[in-house]
């Protein structure tokens, strides 16, 4: 600029302001009534009509609620103690609730076994989901599946350690071979996973009744168990299934980038209850004569691949959103891929990917009702099937799905609460 | 904390006869595009390198061949005795004995301060946490910001967290540092901050490559200065000689635009 007015401008500070509190507010709650409620005449009408609107919705249901029968052995009877009164026939949640929960076949002696293996979910997913628990609580967390499947699926106690005992050599087998290639270590592994796996077959079929719990088939799970049982394991397969597939789909190697890219395409281009109808129907046509593949774990299988597909577009969008100077800042340091989408990428990704990836996992255990559709008796088979089927309960409709739907919305509020506590614990940008 | 690190090298200014870089007749191009056009540079240890040129001249892409962040398509690339070549095990190697400096930084946002610094030490060098964290202490009082280490970068200016970046290189003993215009993205207050951590680096005998716009840290620090255009190394020369008596007429427009005020 010119200084051509320097002498009429200058001006010298020669006391500093001090800080000043701001304007004090009326605080108060009359204050918050007038500003959020009758902020001007259009705000008090909207206050006035919500109201009104909250009124009717408790004036119709309250007495429904508070009035509901809770002791009667069927519909008949309910209506008998009613008498014409508004009021909920809730005695079918009393009747049936073990039918809801276990399923109509899990044998009622039992029911302590899916019980314990739920307590124990607790125990095995908090350390997963609290960073600051001791993480030697993993080691419980990493033996939990085996656990499970015993305590629910019952039979000798062999298969589930049979089954450990080859992840540890399959895990032990890559370790010793991974440092010199890693397919040579993958393939290692599985290989030597299947041989124990196989050979613990003749162990397992030598010694049946070895500590040995009632057997339970699959095709006697129901109820909200069987909802629960596809919604863990489904969730907990196709996040890492779902990280691997977005990591391929960016891969430079051309064969393992459109491996992923069709997979991915295809699933997601199916709905869900096709891939389910040919876990049920028409996988059957494809394998051998006469084996038995369970049901459960062709629907774990298609469930499972379907939400990998989803997940793995959620998190090719954190990939992507991360600036290319990570991956620079990552490699000039000279950490190796694997280290670097370990330490670096991934946790920054996920971390971006979070409210989507939860968005898939709250509709994945949803979705989980599907299995209805193909005469599996999970919580809404159960309702539609044998409840409401029934002379009993033909008829109880409000208090069956209110019933479903308090189950789905507890546990996905709850996991949508966690996410958002989850978001703000690795807030570290500080934007 | 001294008596555990010792000193990176020998405090002198002395370039060796030892060779650290030398490229010969590196092409490379982007897509058509001919960026690097038959580029002979050879790196002395010890040496201060200033690139200078207009932007687009491939000044950038040239360093960041060097530690093959770029790759090149024609040529041969020696560091430290090591050939550039595609074998991911050598790339590696490389990468760990040469440090860079970025203009963005790029410090990892979801880690501490000290995290930053020890990640790389831990990693690849296999450095126990413990010691790692004291030589990442070591370096974070040499840049001048040790209370920093358990804040998170967001949390720091530009200049700060660029002595950050310049730490976390030192943390993993580079022989060797690259700077990509270290100073462009920050304010001309932190600018002289990050300019006299890079001065001292150069004391202690560090062999340094940057790119950067300050002339005046080029004719302090610098022992050879290298103009480069349109891809091509166009004049080098010792700063004295490179600022005030400039012989190609391409230099002489470029120090005239930048130096004209």
């Amino acid at each position: 600029m010119s200084d051509t007015h320097a002498h009429s401008v200058a001006y010298v500070r020669e006391t500093q302001l001090p800080q000043q509190p701001p304007p004090t507010i009326e605080t108060g709650a009359v204050k918050w009534v007038r500003q959020n409620l009758f902020n001007g005449p259009w705000g008090s009408l909207l206050t006035l009509v919500s109201l009104y609107v909250i009124y009717l919705i408790l004036a119709g249901s309250l007495p429904w609620l508070l009035n509901g029968v809770w002791t009667t052995s069927n519909i008949r009877e309910c209506r008998e103690v009613l008498d014409g009164a508004t009021g909920g026939c809730f005695s079918v949640l009393s009747e049936r609730w073990n039918q809801l929960l276990f399923g109509i076949a899990y044998p009622s002696d039992q029911y302590w076994r899916p019980t314990v293996a739920f307590v124990l979910l607790i125990a095995a997913l908090a350390p997963v989901l609290f960073m600051h628990l001791p993480r030697k609580l993993l080691i419980f967390t990493g033996l939990y599946p085996f656990i499970a499947f015993w305590l629910i699926w019952g039979g000798t106690i062999m298969v589930p350690i049979v089954a450990l005992i080859g992840v540890g050599v399959g895990y032990a087998v890559y370790n010793r071979y991974v440092a010199d290639s890693f397919a040579m270590g993958f393939f290692g592994g599985v290989a030597a996973a299947m041989v124990t796996w196989w050979l613990g077959g003749f162990v397992i079929g030598a010694m049946p009744g070895f500590i040995a719990l009632e057997a339970v088939p699959s095709r006697d799970m129901g109820g909200f168990m069987l909802n629960m049982i596809l919604g863990v394991v489904c969730v907990s397969l196709s996040l890492p299934l779902g990280i691997m597939l977005a990591l391929g789909r960016q891969s430079s190697m051309p064969i393992i980038k459109w491996i992923c890219v069709v997979f991915i395409e295809f699933i997601r281009g199916v709905p869900l209850i096709t891939l389910l109808f040919v876990a049920n129907v028409v996988l059957a046509y494809f394998l051998p004569p006469g084996t038995n593949f369970d049901l459960i774990l062709r629907v774990i299988i298609m469930i499972t691949m379907f939400a990998a597909a989803y997940i793995a577009e959620v998190i090719r969008g954190g990939l992507a959103a991360l600036p290319r100077g990570q991956y620079e800042a990552a490699d000039s340091l000279g950490l190796d891929y694997a280290q670097s989408m370990r330490l670096i990428i991934l946790p920054q990704a996920l971390k971006i990917s979070i409210p989507g990836i939860v968005n898939v996992a709250v509709g994945l255990f949803k979705d989980t009702t599907l299995v209805s559709v193909i005469s599996m008796f999970d919580l809404v088979g159960m309702i539609r099937g044998p409840i409401l089927a029934s002379t009993d309960w033909n008829g109880v409709y409000w208090e069956l799905w209110l019933f479903a739907s308090m189950l789905f919305f507890v546990v996905c509020y709850g996991i949508s609460q966690y996410s958002q506590w989850l978001e703000r614990q690795l807030a570290t940008d500080h934007r | 904390m001294n008596d555990v690190v010792p000193e990176t090298h020998d405090v002198d200014m002395a370039v060796s006869d030892e060779v650290a870089i030398s490229i010969e007749s590196m092409n490379k191009w982007f897509g058509t595009f001919h960026v690097l056009r038959d580029i002979d540079l050879t790196v002395y240890r010890g040496e201060r390198i200033v690139i200078a040129g207009p932007s687009g001249s491939g000044k950038s892409t040239l360093i960041r061949c060097i530690n093959a962040l770029e790759e090149h398509q024609a040529g041969k690339i020696t560091v430290d005795g090591t050939v550039l070549s595609s074998d991911i095990k050598n790339i590696d190697r490389i990468r760990s004995e040469v440090g860079m400096c970025f203009q963005h930084f790029n410090l990892f946002p979801h880690l501490s301060i000290l995290e930053n610094c020890t990640l790389a030490p831990i990693w690849v060098r296999k450095t126990p946490k413990k010691e790692a964290e004291e030589i990442a202490m070591h370096f974070l009082e040499k840049v001048k910001i040790p209370e920093q280490a358990d804040k998170y970068p967001g949390q720091l200016s530009g200049g700060q967290q660029q002595r950050v970046a310049i730490a976390r290189s030192l943390c993993m003993r580079p022989r060797i540092m690259l700077f990509d215009e270290p100073t462009s993205a920050l304010d001309p207050e932190m600018i002289s901050e990050v300019l006299d951590t890079m001065v001292q680096l150069a004391e202690e005998g560090m062999t340094m490559l940057c790119v950067t716009h300050e002339m005046g840290f080029a004719r302090k620090v610098a022992n050879r200065v290298i103009f480069m255009d349109e891809g091509q190394i166009v004049e080098q020369n010792e700063p004295e000689e490179f600022f005030n008596n400039p012989k190609s007429p391409r230099t002489q427009l470029f120090l005239s635009q930048i130096l004209g005020h």
